[in-house]
């Protein structure tokens, strides 16, 4: 077992789990986009961003793929993972102002303005499609095509392929591709309906 | 720098390496390098060939019986292959992106094999370092940084090129001494270490030794060795939007701080050379660069803010001057600056009239020629070729 300690709580991890992990198994909560428990982790979306204070350094790292260390302190809601948290969500909600799960998101950790450019890109590349199409569903049928802000997911030179089986496991899991939030939806806007709900445990707008 | 060793001295390389996998026991070596060198994958494959002739690689080195071969391969020059994770992704043959480093190379590298990943210029020096002797190498340079630096010397300097300096030599030396200064008696503004995500360093920081943990102090880093001076004639506002495009243009887009964070960055210092910004933007910009260098994935994300952070640090009233006064005091940002001509210096030469590339100048010979600002580009040809000064940026 491995001893650490996260949010002044003394724990302890089994060797082998990621800090994300470690959290979720003592009830301390970290926002992800890009996990999936059943999917490798991908570490790009940076939501689950924590800080680990090791060897008396401070750093900021995603934990979802950063392994539970002997005598690492993690601090899940400092002052410092709040600013970058905040940071985060309303560069993603900049990219995909309707997506509920980032509007939701958005209220759950109190970003109340979005200072950026929107641009509705309809995706925010957190690759659960790509992962899920070739690790659980064996398929390979899509991937990501070109670089940097051009990113973007596709299949085969934008050809149907014969590997797409249509199942709509990438639909399924796709945070961007669900209902759309029921609040104001011109880019840029932000619902934050559910700003004033005690601790965000439940949205009213999903009953 | 890296490749002026791959093309003048690949046996250096090819040495290092030997003894390398000598001393970890590897059997295969590999060296990365972009097709757009083509020189140095040339003479890198010539070195191979040759040290294979003299058994220096291949099977039973020297009949010590030890087996080490290296393989050359040539990538398609992503900037973000130059971080170590995506650099072995793309030998492996998959897209140059970086993954998450808390797998260490040494465990799990190429091909989830133990790896050992160096630079060109580190290997280079290991023969050195076995044949002087730990201590007699490093004589030359600093506690930290011992040995010798290769940088490339660029900008608006009198002497340009590679130089190789010991570690520890102030920047100072190096721009005026090596470098024999800042030409046409213009006055030293600025110099940029370490590539395009380092940091631009100022006038009263030359006296800081290049060493690798003082550049890192002051906002900069050793990065790729390169090095960019700049004269007042530069605008620093402008030089952070420059690299800045460029970075966004190599990110790969994997992580969002990187791929939406540089974007938007790039998006409000746009709108501050463009003379749109607000002193509110400014933070913004100081917050988010902060936040991008603190939570990228790799390494090309958590240095892309250097430009932005030391110019801000270091040259904010230029920023400053762009958001309140409306003016770039290089001349520079051309939605800030405008060319009018001076009706008493202007001799009617009609020089700048021919040079015009838009025809936004008319006049008549030996009259005072005009300027017609909806036509006007900006592109300052008018300015550098009237030889009566009779052009004035305003």
């Amino acid at each position: 077992m491995v001893k650490l300690v996260i949010d002044g709580q003394s724990v302890e991890a089994e060797e082998g789990w990621t800090i994300l992990e470690a959290a979720k198994y003592y009830g301390i909560d970290i926002p992800t986009l890009c996990y999936h428990e059943g999917l490798s982790p991908y570490s790009a979306c940076r939501v689950c961003t924590v800080e680990i204070i090791r060897g008396g350094r401070s750093r900021l790292s995603a934990s979802c793929s950063y392994p539970v260390q002997e005598g690492i302190e993690v601090r899940t809601n400092s002052e410092r993972v709040k600013k970058a948290r905040k940071i985060i969500i309303e560069l993603l909600l900049a990219s995909c102002p309707n997506s509920r799960t980032l509007q939701c998101l958005a209220s759950k950790y109190g970003v109340t303005e979005i200072r950026f450019r929107a641009e509705d890109r309809g995706c925010i590349l957190c690759g659960l499609c790509v992962r899920m199409c070739e690790e659980q569903m064996q398929a390979g049928a899509i991937g990501f095509v070109y670089r940097g802000v051009g990113r973007d997911i596709a299949m085969p030179f934008h050809q149907r392929n014969e590997q797409c089986r249509e199942c709509g496991a990438c639909l399924y899991i796709c945070p961007v591709c669900e209902l759309p939030c029921p609040g104001p939806l011109e880019p840029g806007q932000l619902c934050n309906a559910c700003l004033d709900t005690v601790q965000m445990e439940a949205f009213p707008c999903r009953e | 720098m890296d490749r002026s060793l791959l093309e003048g001295n690949p046996h250096a390389v090819l040495e290092g390496m030997v003894i390398g996998a000598y001393a970890i026991g590897a059997c295969e070596g590999f060296i990365y390098v972009r097709h757009e060198y083509p020189l140095a994958v040339e003479n890198i494959l010539v070195a191979i060939d040759q040290a294979r002739d003299f058994r220096l690689l291949g099977h039973d080195i020297l009949g010590s019986g030890f087996d080490f071969d290296i393989k050359v391969s040539v990538g398609g020059g992503a900037f973000v292959c130059g971080e170590s994770t995506a650099l072995m992704a793309s030998i492996e043959g998959h897209i140059g992106e970086p993954r998450v480093k808390h797998i260490h190379t040494a465990e799990k590298g190429l091909n989830n094999r133990p790896t050992n990943l160096n630079n060109v210029e580190t290997w280079a020096n290991v023969p050195l370092i076995i044949n002087q002797g730990a201590d007699e190498y490093a004589l030359v340079g600093t506690d930290t940084s011992t040995g010798t630096k290769i940088f490339s010397l660029v900008g608006t300097i009198n002497n340009t090129g590679l130089v190789e300096v010991p570690m520890g030599i102030t920047l100072r030396e190096i721009i005026y001494n090596i470098g024999g200064g800042i030409p046409k008696g213009k006055t030293f503004k600025a110099v940029q270490t370490g590539g395009p995500s380092g940091g631009c360093i100022p006038e009263s920081l030359l006296d800081t030794p290049v060493d690798f943990d003082r550049l890192y102090d002051v906002g900069s880093m050793m990065g790729s060795g390169g090095m960019i001076v700049m004269d007042e004639g530069t605008c620093m506002v402008d030089i952070a939007r420059y690299f800045l495009d460029f970075l966004c243009d190599e990110s790969c887009g994997k992580c969002v701080p990187c791929r939406e964070g540089l974007k938007q960055m790039l998006y409000i210092i746009e709108d501050i050379t463009e003379g749109r910004g607000t002193l509110e933007q400014l933070d913004l910009l100081r917050e988010l660069a902060e936040v991008v260098r603190d939570t990228s994935l790799c390494g090309l994300g958590q240095t892309a803010p250097n430009p932005v952070l030391s110019t801000l640090q270091y040259f904010e009233e230029e920023y400053r001057e762009h958001i309140e006064d409306k003016k770039c005091r290089a001349g520079v940002c051309k939605a800030l600056i405008s060319f009018e001509i001076d009706a008493k210096e202007c001799t009617g030469c009609l020089r700048c009239l021919k040079a015009c590339p838009v025809g936004a100048i008319s006049g008549e010979k030996k009259e005072a020629h005009t300027i017609d600002q909806e036509k006007c580009e900006k592109c300052g040809i008018c300015y550098e070729v009237c030889e009566y000064d009779a052009v004035i940026r305003k």
